[in-house]
């Protein structure tokens, strides 16, 4: 086994096992962990594979091999950008409700209290 | 039966002019005999805006966060709905819409039964008649607007605008974040609403900055087309 062999297994392995530590502590959420568990297994396999990569690449006609890892990172990574966009604009789109219904129920609250206060001295 | 309206008022570091707009509504309304309730919703301002209007004869909203005009107005039309007011009509904070123009908006909807009546300078062209870069956005939406839904609006831009209870039951759903007028418009106009438009006269602004800027004009330009396309597919096809 080469050395970037043995570099590339343990970086991996520690990266997997950085993310479960992260879901355990519940600091990332399970369905934003699932990309980068594929994509360590995807790069543990080929850590340990090294011919797989070569393979591949003649299988779908792609000169250097190199090239076939950067499309593939590329494309994962816009998607997965994509994938963020997404999550962002629905947290908005609910913060931006929250924000209002605390607004409103604040008002209210305040509104019922002076009833309540007017009410009190009356009594008094 | 008197109608019951809500004065929606966005206002966001508005403290020297707020006053003023809600004191003149309230003696509209006065000498009017109009059932108006001034509703402030203060968009997380940054200076003495909460505590001015605590000590107004208004109802006042409190965004715990900055959500720009189109969230602040979406609340101020939620409160409408909620509690059971016939009209809301959008006042902005800054002084430009003059209170007096306000019955003859509401004369307008109630006479002829319009759901949407939009407060318009380019009618008439009296008073404040905005810069020429806004004027020359405000022909392309005009343009625009003939070209989608077939219709024409002499200032879309204007925020100066009252909506019903049926209209009120739409926004409180949907309405649009940024810059929500002109697209506003083509909601209105998809779901059928009616819409009318009265000569008003405006007033430069009595305070604060305009919510767009020179460098921002373009930028206004290409995110209301974008959104007024993507509203109009969206509505168009999901019939």
């Amino acid at each position: 086994m080469a050395k970037i062999q043995i570099i590339a297994i343990t970086i991996s392995l520690l990266f997997l096992l950085y993310i479960v530590r992260l879901i355990i502590k519940g600091k990332l959420r399970e369905e934003y962990s699932i990309v980068w568990i594929v994509c360590t297994i995807v790069l543990i396999l080929f850590s340990f594979w090294r011919n797989g990569l070569e393979l591949l690449a003649t299988i779908l006609g792609v000169y250097e091999a190199p090239n076939l890892i950067f499309t593939g990172a590329i494309f994962a990574i816009f998607i997965y950008l994509l994938h963020l966009s997404i999550v962002v604009s629905k947290l908005h789109s609910q913060n931006k409700q929250l924000a209002q219904e605390i607004a409103l129920l604040k008002e209210e609250y305040i509104r019922k209290k002076e009833i309540k206060n007017a009410a009190v001295t009356k009594e008094s | 039966m008197t109608k019951r309206i809500a004065a929606i008022v966005p206002a966001y570091n508005e403290e020297t002019a707020i006053e003023a707009v809600v004191t003149g509504i309230n003696e509209i309304a006065k000498s009017e005999q109009l059932a108006i309730d001034v509703v402030v919703v203060n968009d997380c301002s940054k200076d003495r805006t909460a505590m001015v209007i605590a000590g107004l004869p208004c109802i006042a909203l409190n965004l715990p966060i900055n959500l720009g005009i189109g969230g602040a107005v979406q609340t101020g039309f939620k409160y409408a709905l909620q509690n059971g007011y016939d009209y809301a009509i959008q006042v902005d904070g800054d002084g430009q819409h003059p209170a007096s123009e306000i019955p003859k908006i509401v004369k307008a909807a109630v006479d002829n039964s319009f759901d949407v009546v939009i407060g318009s300078r380019f009618i008439s062209n009296e008073g404040f008649q905005s810069s020429t870069i806004r004027r020359v956005g405000i022909s392309y939406f005009k343009w625009l607007n003939r070209l989608l839904l077939g219709i024409i609006v002499n200032d879309s831009t204007s925020g100066f605008r009252l909506i019903n209870r049926e209209v009120l039951k739409v926004v409180a759903e949907y309405y649009p974040d940024e810059y929500p007028e002109p697209e506003a418009i083509v909601v209105y106009s998809l779901k059928n609403f009616k819409i009318g438009e009265v000569a008003v006269t405006m007033k430069e602004r009595q305070g604060g900055v305009s919510s767009i800027g020179t460098f921002a004009s373009i930028y206004y330009m290409l995110k209301v087309t974008l959104a007024i396309i993507f509203t109009f597919t969206r509505m168009k096809f999901r019939k």
